[in-house]
């Protein structure tokens, strides 16, 4: 009787409580729906405008969906400036310095964690304690040396300054001691490979991984850099994407509509790209946080 | 034999990546530090070495010490902001991981980190935008006067500051994930037997065992902070002919000296005062890192 009775209890006590975290649950949920929206509202906005005529652009209080949405502000912007071929000068820049930065990380990482000596840890100390150093701090000099080899103005220049990255080759030696054995390099030595075709072979296979999470990081690294660009290229045919866009809003007679335009071209592509490649992308990023 | 075969390859290999390095890393870093000591203007032909006169002259300079105190004021505003936000909502994410919009949540945080500087600031300053911006007609709602902005010395700063936090945010909350994901489970449950609600455990267990990583993130987020150049750009500058306040910044001081005013010598002693700001700052987390460690 008594036992039936205690059942009954703790039943309604169970479903109660379940009930409380359910409602917790929802409230959460909403909040971070709340969250998440308002970090995307800004570049809604942008996309928004981007289809607004221009008086609807002036218009008191703003409007946030267009009314009546054109595709002026766009054949305008591609028709006044040369956006597509600041577009291809970036791409040729991230996909230049993506090719770099992955071919030198992938072979200092590999060399670097399986060639253990007092010499090669001092250099891998060098390639660590330049990454403390910002960039900023280094890039006047750096502008000269483009400038004595005439690189300014063109993709080479843009290109010296995002050749190598300290942090690519702390990752990939991390995943080169933690996920390839001594014993699989040794079994191959044994049965007469060259330390060439073991590192074509075996190594480069089995980091594909690491080396395209790396590679999606410098692509967007190169893709938003702005300082460096904005001082190595400072003619109309060699900005970037990013440079073109900030002297082209500087303009006097250029309106709120077109910007919001070149901007949302930018923006679209960089925003699927981002969604498409995710998992590598967090993947490269968590481990930034992740010390030895 | 074979031993020495190997370390030719090693040496080989690393040759051409440490060259490069050297080239573009190493050789620079050294010159900012030469050229910090001397009076090296483009115009001149001699660049005579004058010791710390330039370091001298910095602290006399208005616009540099402009330039520091707002570049302070953004990185510390920046931290601020950041850190604790990124925390609870890392947690609450990290509380819904079997949610199905566990992912929609990450993604839609970090994307304002990996979009484009300039366009994002681009939807920002027709945000704050006096006449036009929606934010004027929001707070318009709730009987506030509109703001200028872009153009109050004060205002035009937290600007900047909620457009670095806003793109700072992404990075934060997903390393503070990683670090979540690392806590061991048990402790919680244990935490649970003992009655602590979650808001208690978040406070007790998660902020104090987060602790090495609170502080990485802080570390990052405060160097990039020291380096904001681009978002002062673009909020600063000039739009349908309505000039904003510019908002005097470090990196954009430096640039004007050395590519305005040809004062190259002078320009890289202020970036030996921007290395030795992240020095002092690594330094300090490195310091603290090892003091938990004894601990």
């Amino acid at each position: 009787m008594t036992d039936t009775q205690m059942n009954i209890d703790e039943h309604s006590e169970g479903r109660r409580l379940r009930r409380k975290k359910q409602t917790v649950d929802i409230a959460i949920d909403i909040f971070l729906v709340v969250v998440a929206i308002l970090m995307l509202l800004p570049l809604f906005f942008l996309v928004a405008n981007a289809f607004k005529t221009p008086q609807e652009m002036l218009s008191w209080p703003p409007t946030i969906v267009p009314n009546n949405p054109t595709i002026e502000n766009f054949s305008a912007v591609l028709g006044d400036t040369p956006l597509l071929r600041w577009i291809g000068n970036s791409l040729a820049f991230a996909c230049l310095s993506t090719i770099a930065i992955t071919i030198t990380s992938a072979i200092a990482g590999y060399v670097l964690g399986k060639f253990r000596s007092r010499t090669m840890n001092f250099i891998f100390a060098l390639f660590l304690a330049t990454a403390i150093v910002p960039f900023e701090v280094y890039m006047i000099p750096l502008y000269f040396q483009a400038k004595s080899l005439g690189i300014l103005n063109s993709v080479w220049g843009l290109l010296l300054g995002y050749m190598v990255m300290s942090f690519g080759i702390f990752l990939i030696r991390q995943n080169v001691i933690h996920s390839i054995p001594d014993e699989l390099l040794e079994a191959a030595r044994i049965d007469g490979a060259g330390e060439l075709w073991i590192f074509w072979r075996i190594v480069l296979p089995l980091l594909r991984g690491a080396l395209g999470a790396l590679g999606v990081l410098a692509f967007f690294q190169a893709w938003t850099a702005f300082a460096w660009p904005m001082i190595i290229a400072t003619t109309r045919e060699s900005y970037t994407i990013e440079v073109g866009l900030a002297l082209f809003q500087t303009g006097f007679t250029v309106d709120l509509g077109r910007l919001s335009a070149a901007s949302a071209i930018v923006l679209i592509p960089s925003i699927l790209l981002f969604v498409v490649l995710r998992r590598n992308f967090v993947q490269g990023v968590a481990s930034t946080g992740l010390k030895e | 034999m074979l031993k020495r075969r190997r370390w030719i390859f090693a040496i080989l290999a690393i040759m051409p990546t440490l060259a490069l390095f050297a080239w573009v890393r190493i050789y620079p870093i050294a010159d900012t530090l030469r050229l910090s000591l001397h009076k090296w203007d483009i115009l001149s032909k001699n660049k005579p070495f004058i010791g710390l006169a330039n370091f001298r002259e910095l602290m006399g300079d208005q616009l540099f010490l402009d330039a520091l105190i707002n570049t302070t004021i953004i990185a510390f505003g920046v931290l601020i902001l950041t850190i604790p936000t990124a925390m609870v909502i890392a947690a609450l994410i990290f509380y819904r991981t079997r949610s199905r919009l566990a992912g929609f949540y990450e993604t839609s945080v970090f994307i304002p980190h990996v979009v484009s500087l300039v366009p994002a600031a681009m939807a920002w300053k027709w945000i704050f935008d006096a006449r036009l911006g929606p934010l004027n007609a929001f707070l318009s709602i709730f009987g506030i006067e509109p703001q200028a902005w872009l153009f109050d010395p004060v205002l035009s700063v937290i600007c900047i500051i909620v457009l670095c936090s806003w793109q700072a945010l992404g990075y934060a909350v997903l390393i503070y994930l990683v670090g979540f994901k690392n806590l061991p489970v048990s402790l919680y449950e244990a935490a649970k037997l003992d009655g602590a609600s979650g808001p208690q455990s978040f406070w007790h267990l998660s902020i104090p065992m987060l602790k090495p990583i609170t502080l990485y993130v802080s570390v990052v987020t405060l160097v990039s902070g020291f380096n904001v150049y681009a978002q002062a750009f673009v909020l600063a500058s000039d739009a349908q002919g309505a000039p904003g306040r510019q908002v005097r910044v470090l990196v954009l001081d430096m640039l004007e000296n050395s590519f305005r005013n040809y004062r190259v010598g002078y320009a890289a002693s202020e970036a030996v005062v921007l290395l030795v700001i992240v020095l002092i700052l690594t330094l300090i987390q490195f310091g603290l890192l090892r003091e938990k460690g004894k601990a």
